[in-house]
């Protein structure tokens, strides 16, 4: 049976399209473009929340998006068990939600930051299963509200849990640490406690073509699809 | 009646803005101004109708579902 996806598009989504081609570059199944108003999801294996400024990020990022008509539909799909990935934009949705724990401020240093990072996998879950645990990836990432935060508590839980799905790393010529945005432990990525919800800041749809940087990006699809 | 709801960043949580606007404030010579921290307020027009009670009750239902992310902010009610 073939694999089927959607990608959600929000007013200001800005990576539906690139995450629209991912998917059907990677998995070779049917992937359709869901409109936020809409009131419900075509049955399928994966939803992508894609990252951009849906609703001109107004509020705060994704607190409008995470009221969207689609929404209930998209939290039925994830208490399914199938597959929802929140890209940048989308991770913001995603805590906004409530389907993710913690929260995404400003980057510590105020800056837009638009450029590669470097990440490695933390916990083993269905969307890093085909990386290795030593394995440096290299994803653009392009936000201003990337910092992830939660309190204590709830940081523990992440780290007990096994929930922390990407860390930020040093790259081969990196000077520091390689958080780039001030975020608790590095966080990069986490998934919900059935591990079947990502959300993580870096694009891994901006990493797979041949004129792209990396292809690290190919990862994620590759493991879910494994 | 013209309701005000001033949210802030919760006090543990840094706030690199208000750390830039004491930057720039420093520079224009108001060295004595500290822990400068920046927020939003929002204001709202409800009905007169409504008792102090149901205002209430209103304001913080919709500060909880959409105004106010409470793993980050806290809200205050200015009257």
């Amino acid at each position: 049976m073939s694999f089927k996806s959607a990608v959600i598009t929000f007013p200001g989504s800005n990576c539906d399209r690139d995450a629209l081609t991912y998917l059907k570059d990677l998995t070779h199944g049917e992937v359709f473009n869901i409109w936020h108003e809409e009131s419900s999801l075509p049955d399928v294996d994966l939803v992508i929340l894609p990252g951009g400024f849906s609703f001109g990020d107004y509020l705060r990022s994704g607190a409008m998006a995470s009221k969207s008509n689609i929404i209930h539909d998209v939290i039925d799909h994830a208490n399914n068990g199938r597959y929802l990935l929140g890209i940048c934009n989308g991770f913001q949705i995603l805590t906004e939600i409530g389907l993710l724990k913690g929260a995404l401020i400003q980057n510590k240093s105020i800056k837009f930051l638009g450029k590669d990072c470097y990440i490695k996998k933390k916990f083993d879950n269905k969307f890093n299963c085909n990386i290795k645990d030593s394995e440096v990836l290299q994803i653009p990432v392009a936000h201003n509200e990337g910092n992830f935060y939660c309190d204590q508590e709830t940081l523990n839980y992440l780290q007990n849990e096994e929930l922390i799905a990407f860390e930020y790393c040093r790259g081969e010529d990196s000077i520091d640490d390689g958080n780039i945005n001030g975020s608790l432990d590095n966080i990069a990525g986490i998934t919900n406690k059935n591990r079947n919800i990502l959300g993580m800041m870096p694009h891994p749809e901006r990493a797979y073509q041949d004129f792209h940087v990396s292809k690290d990006g190919k990862k994620i699809i590759e493991s879910i699809l494994s | 009646m013209r309701i005000k709801i001033l949210i802030r960043l919760k006090s543990q949580i840094l706030e690199p803005q208000g750390k830039v606007i004491e930057q720039s404030l420093k520079s224009l010579g108001f060295e004595e101004f500290s822990n400068i921290r920046q927020g939003k307020l929002i204001e709202i027009d409800l009905p007169d109708s409504l008792n102090e009670k149901e205002r209430s009750e209103k304001i913080d239902v919709a500060c909880k579902r959409l105004l106010v992310n409470e793993i980050i902010e806290e809200y205050e009610v200015l009257g």
